[in-house]
């Protein structure tokens, strides 16, 4: 600060003009924002290393020490993606001489292997897709109708029902993989998307009618009562005034039930075997002839992580907004 | 025309009782107030009349039509809540427009804008129309409530109690406004409050309510000057009414200690009683009885005395600021006709 006199009288923590920040609070400020870039950086050691890891050739992925800078290569998602087969001697000479290989063929060609075809990868991608995506969609769906009706009607049992759809959460999944796998076999769910859809469902719901309702018991009944007053339906007035009320909780709700369906590993790995088989399970069987394919599976983890990073990134806004009711005055 | 009609509604929650056999009739341009202290049943009477809860007993007829299982929007009333009463992230012209644009209504958008624009005039907001109502103060936000409910012609406008989350000036110049836009539009309303200010400044006619019974119907002057019960007595008025317990001795109503009497009024026979006085209806300066004055409130308009005679502290109320000291000794009498009785158990006698 330049002079006393035209310093403020009070000291000033937030301003947009940094002259007239204190300098105890500035540095404080800064101290905590270097705290947090810190945090941040640890917290994502893991995944730059994975994203690296991606690129590297085989050697250089199990290298010890442990390789910081390394020449990129496409080696490992060539190996996610295609199926191979491994060459003899005769036939690499063979292969080095022709001209007509592609970019990808090439990759293949160094490791002594000649791609088959696409692997099954790309599809269980796409399952991945539909199936969490399609149980997200009814989850939240039905998760907002539900803990509409159970924040605003009388329903019978109320408190016993929420308990009963809450404690669906204290059961270990993995304890009735068995059973359902039977049942699934009996049925004829398994290894469709309809049963891994209404399984994630079901799984979901529990949690997306406690987490909505704590939402929608936020917003104060008199606006959907004004609406009804003013000529609407109840249903009209939900839809006009409840829903976008609401959209904080949706979209929080929608990350969770995405995450939880998208990551799901222990059902995926027992109720589906190949037409529905979803990518987690897939990942790590990415084990091609002879040791692991860390670059591989680093690439298969890469590609899986990158639709939930794009659909927080997209709901961002509304994950991080407060939950701003506008016009609300506490008597 | 509008006409409201309640018929012997009673209403539980549970165990409780909010409403009780109660039965109003509102007439065509009349501005109706509820009174009663908070849990009386007042909010429970508007919601039952709009739909928003069902009456377990009784009838509701609006215009002689009866209404019991009617939806609200079918009623046609309009209702301004005492908050939460704006539709968050509208701006203040879609609040507005908002009960014109419902599906029972569909009006052309150039209608709307006449009509928004009409009522925003008449409120005096039109230059917040294109606002959010996030950006309001409370009083905005009230009157733009009172907004949506002037743009359409309901039946009947409910109030509940939107001033009371108003600081006092606030209050009384929307008091003003809301009487003057009442008497002008000739609109029917119902008006909630617990504040007897209000229920005697607006109404047409009141109903005291208390414990979800009907206490006293009747005009504000009714109310004031003839209250039903003890309990009505001390709602409206302010100060307060002096309540005087009195024994029938020696042919008059005295109180122990016998520091003052009453003489008997038009057949009041009890033992005992409660004398029921006004602030103004004491008199000081000349009279029978002697007391102290132990405490002096100068309000400008008014002087708010307190006499102390005997075991009894009696409030006053005298107009303009007074001359008279604490701890003057001074001899007072009261407005010997205006005085109340009252059984011990509060009824008048």
């Amino acid at each position: 600060m330049a002079n006393a006199a035209n310093a403020p009288r009070q000291k000033v923590v937030i301003s947009t003009r940094v002259d007239k920040v204190s300098t105890g609070a500035r540095l404080t400020s800064s101290f905590r924002a270097t705290i947090a870039v810190i945090v941040a950086l640890i917290m994502l050691i893991p995944v730059a290393w994975m994203a690296m890891t991606a690129f590297k050739t085989r050697p250089d992925a199990v290298a010890v020490p442990p390789k910081v800078f390394f020449e990129p290569s496409f080696e490992g998602f060539v190996s996610l993606l295609t199926s191979r087969r491994q060459l003899t001697n005769d036939e690499i000479a063979v292969y080095q001489q022709r001209t007509d290989l592609g970019w990808a063929d090439q990759i293949a060609l160094i490791r002594g292997q000649a791609i088959t075809g696409p692997s099954a990868f790309p599809r269980q991608l796409l399952n991945s897709l539909i199936i969490s995506g399609v149980s997200t969609v009814f989850s939240v769906g039905f998760g907002v109708l539900s803990a509409y009706a159970f924040s605003r009607f009388p329903v019978p049992g109320k408190d016993d029902l929420l308990f009963f759809i809450l404690s669906q959460r204290m059961l270990p999944p993995v304890v009735v993989t068995i059973p359902i796998f039977l049942m699934y076999r009996q049925v004829g769910l398994h290894d469709t998307h309809i049963g891994m859809v209404l399984l994630y469902t079901a799984f979901n719901l529990s949690f997306s009618v406690w987490l909505l309702k704590g939402f929608i018991d936020e917003i104060p009944r008199e606006y959907e009562e004004a609406a009804m007053v003013d000529g609407y339906t109840r249903l009209q007035a939900f839809r006009k005034i409840v829903l976008p009320q609401a959209t904080t909780g949706i979209a929080a709700t929608t990350v969770f039930s995405l995450i939880f369906s998208w990551n799901e590993y222990a059902f995926a790995l027992m109720l589906t075997s190949d037409a529905a088989r979803t990518a987690p399970p897939s990942i790590p069987l990415v084990l091609g002839t002879g040791g692991i394919e860390w670059a591989a599976i680093a690439a298969g983890s890469l590609a899986f992580l990158i639709p939930v990073v794009i659909i927080t990134f997209l709901l961002r806004r509304h994950l991080l907004r407060g939950v701003t009711f506008g016009a609300i005055r506490k008597g | 025309m509008s006409d409201v009609r309640l018929e012997n509604i009673s209403k539980r929650f549970g165990d409780t009782l909010a409403l009780e056999e109660v039965s109003l009739h509102i007439h065509d341009d009349e501005f109706f107030v509820l009174l009663g202290p908070t849990g009386a049943g007042k909010t429970t009477t508007l919601r039952v009349i709009a739909g928003l809860e069902k009456q377990d007993d009784g009838h509701v007829y609006l215009d002689d039509m009866l209404m019991d299982g009617a939806q609200p929007a079918d009623r046609d009333v309009a209702f301004v809540f005492q908050q939460y009463s704006l539709y968050p992230n509208m701006s203040v012209y879609d609040n507005l427009a908002f009960p014109l644009r419902s599906p029972l209504r569909r009006l052309p958008e150039g209608e709307i804008r006449q009509r928004v624009t009409e009522a925003a005039e008449k409120l005096r907001i039109t230059h917040l129309l294109e606002r959010k109502t996030a950006r309001l103060s409370g009083g905005e936000m009230q009157r733009v409530s009172i907004g949506r409910a002037i743009v359409r012609q309901p039946r009947i406008f409910l109030m509940d109690e939107p001033l009371s989350n108003l600081d006092a000036k606030l209050r009384e110049s929307l008091r003003v406004e809301l009487k003057h836009l009442q008497k002008t539009q000739g609109s029917t309303t119902l008006f909630v409050t617990h504040d007897q200010i209000e229920a005697l400044t607006m109404a047409d006619r009141i109903a005291v309510l208390d414990q979800g019974r009907i206490i006293q119907n009747g005009t504000p002057f009714d109310i004031y000057d003839r209250p039903s019960t003890t309990f009505v007595a001390q709602l409206v008025g302010t100060p307060r009414i002096n309540l005087i317990a009195a024994e029938w001795q020696d042919g008059a109503y005295r109180t122990p200690g016998a520091a003052l009497s009453f003489a008997r009024q038009n057949g009041a026979a009890a033992e005992k009683v409660l004398v029921g006085v006004r602030p103004e209806d004491v008199r000081p300066g000349a009279g029978d009885f002697r007391g102290e004055v132990v405490l002096v409130e100068p309000l400008g308009v008014e002087t708010i005395l307190h006499i102390r005679t005997g075991e009894i502290t009696l409030l006053c109320v005298v107009s303009g600021l007074s001359s008279i000291q604490l701890g003057e000794v001074l001899s007072f009498g009261f407005a010997v006709e205006r005085l109340h009785f009252f059984e011990m158990n509060g009824r008048r006698l």
